[in-house]
């Protein structure tokens, strides 16, 4: 029978492989984003099997609210992404020195 | 047991294809991926009894999240082979922390699984006669009222947001003005005159 075990191997090696993603692709903006979904879906994958696991409905509301916390932030950094490139022609962020911080 | 082994196949092809997400060369065949990724989680779980929030997967993060991925990296022109200069110089380091960050992860399951958290009592708990989406909805509207009008807001933050980033005025458009034109009367657009015979008219 799957347990909720199962479910936390699943988003373990998923959230692993999204922060490998932000680490190897330092260059590449998109990807980093994309990396930053799989590491949300990976939260939303523990907080439904939790919520499976204990009876309890929170959980499925909460992965509601990431979910939209995810959609917006994929919206506004794809925004900048964009702007980012009209202005330098490029979108490798390593040299991403323009405000000097 | 069929159960089993549906579980089985979507998390073997989410995690696959979310190596392949990170690992692609080309980024269109990346967001292709996740795509796939976002399906089998999908899968996982309507497995897991969340219906409603296997669909939502499915209408946000395939129908809108992973589309604006593609359209942005379709309409960006963009050198991808010199994006990728630095990939084998990142991967140990990269490696190392994922490593560190599994073991973290292995370890804080097998704590949880030890008995050291006990929750007793179930904030909402699920009840068998009706459906999952009727209880969310019940829960949703009711005590997450103003969490649920507080994602509303953060949506609409991100809307205007993205809106007021990207839009950009163009010069030498003639666009039309509705008020100037309301605005305009006739004795302001309008002269009357009564030029003498020879004289000419100054416009």
């Amino acid at each position: 029978m799957i347990s909720v075990g199962h479910y936390l191997a699943v988003s373990a090696v998923l959230f692993t492989l999204g922060v490998l993603g932000i680490f190897i692709n330092r260059k590449n903006i998109i990807v980093i984003l994309m990396a930053i979904e799989l590491i949300l879906l990976a939260v939303n994958i523990n907080l439904v099997a939790f919520s499976a696991a204990l009876g309890d409905l929170v959980g499925q509301v909460f992965a509601m609210f990431v979910l939209t916390v995810a959609a917006g932030e994929a919206a506004i950094g794809l925004a900048i992404l964009v702007i980012y490139f009209r202005g330098r022609g490029t979108i490798a962020v390593d040299d991403a020195n323009r405000m000097k911080g | 047991m069929i159960q089993l082994i549906a579980f089985y196949l979507f998390a073997a092809i989410t995690i696959a294809s979310a190596a392949m997400v990170i690992f692609a060369r080309n980024p269109v065949h990346s967001v292709m991926w996740l795509i796939l990724a976002f399906f089998n989680a999908a899968g996982l779980m309507l497995l897991a009894g969340a219906e409603f929030i296997a669909m939502l997967l499915v209408i946000v993060y395939v129908g809108a999240v992973a589309v604006l991925f593609l359209f942005v990296v379709m309409m960006l022109d963009i050198d991808f082979a010199e994006l990728r200069a630095g990939f084998v110089r990142y991967l140990p380091l990269g490696a190392l922390v994922a490593i560190i960050l599994a073991a973290e992860l292995v370890f804080a399951v097998g704590a949880w699984q030890a008995g050291g958290v006990d929750l007793a009592a179930r904030a909402a708990p699920v009840t068998a006669d009706t459906s999952n989406i009727q209880q969310i909805g019940e829960l949703l509207y009711t005590r997450y009222i103003f969490l649920f009008e507080a994602a509303g807001i953060v949506l609409l933050v991100a809307m205007i947001g993205a809106i007021a980033l990207t839009h950009r005025q163009r010069g030498g458009v003639r666009s039309q003005n509705i008020s100037a034109q309301n605005r305009r009367r006739p004795q302001d657009a309008t002269r009357l005159v009564d030029p003498g015979v020879g004289q000419g008219m100054e416009l």
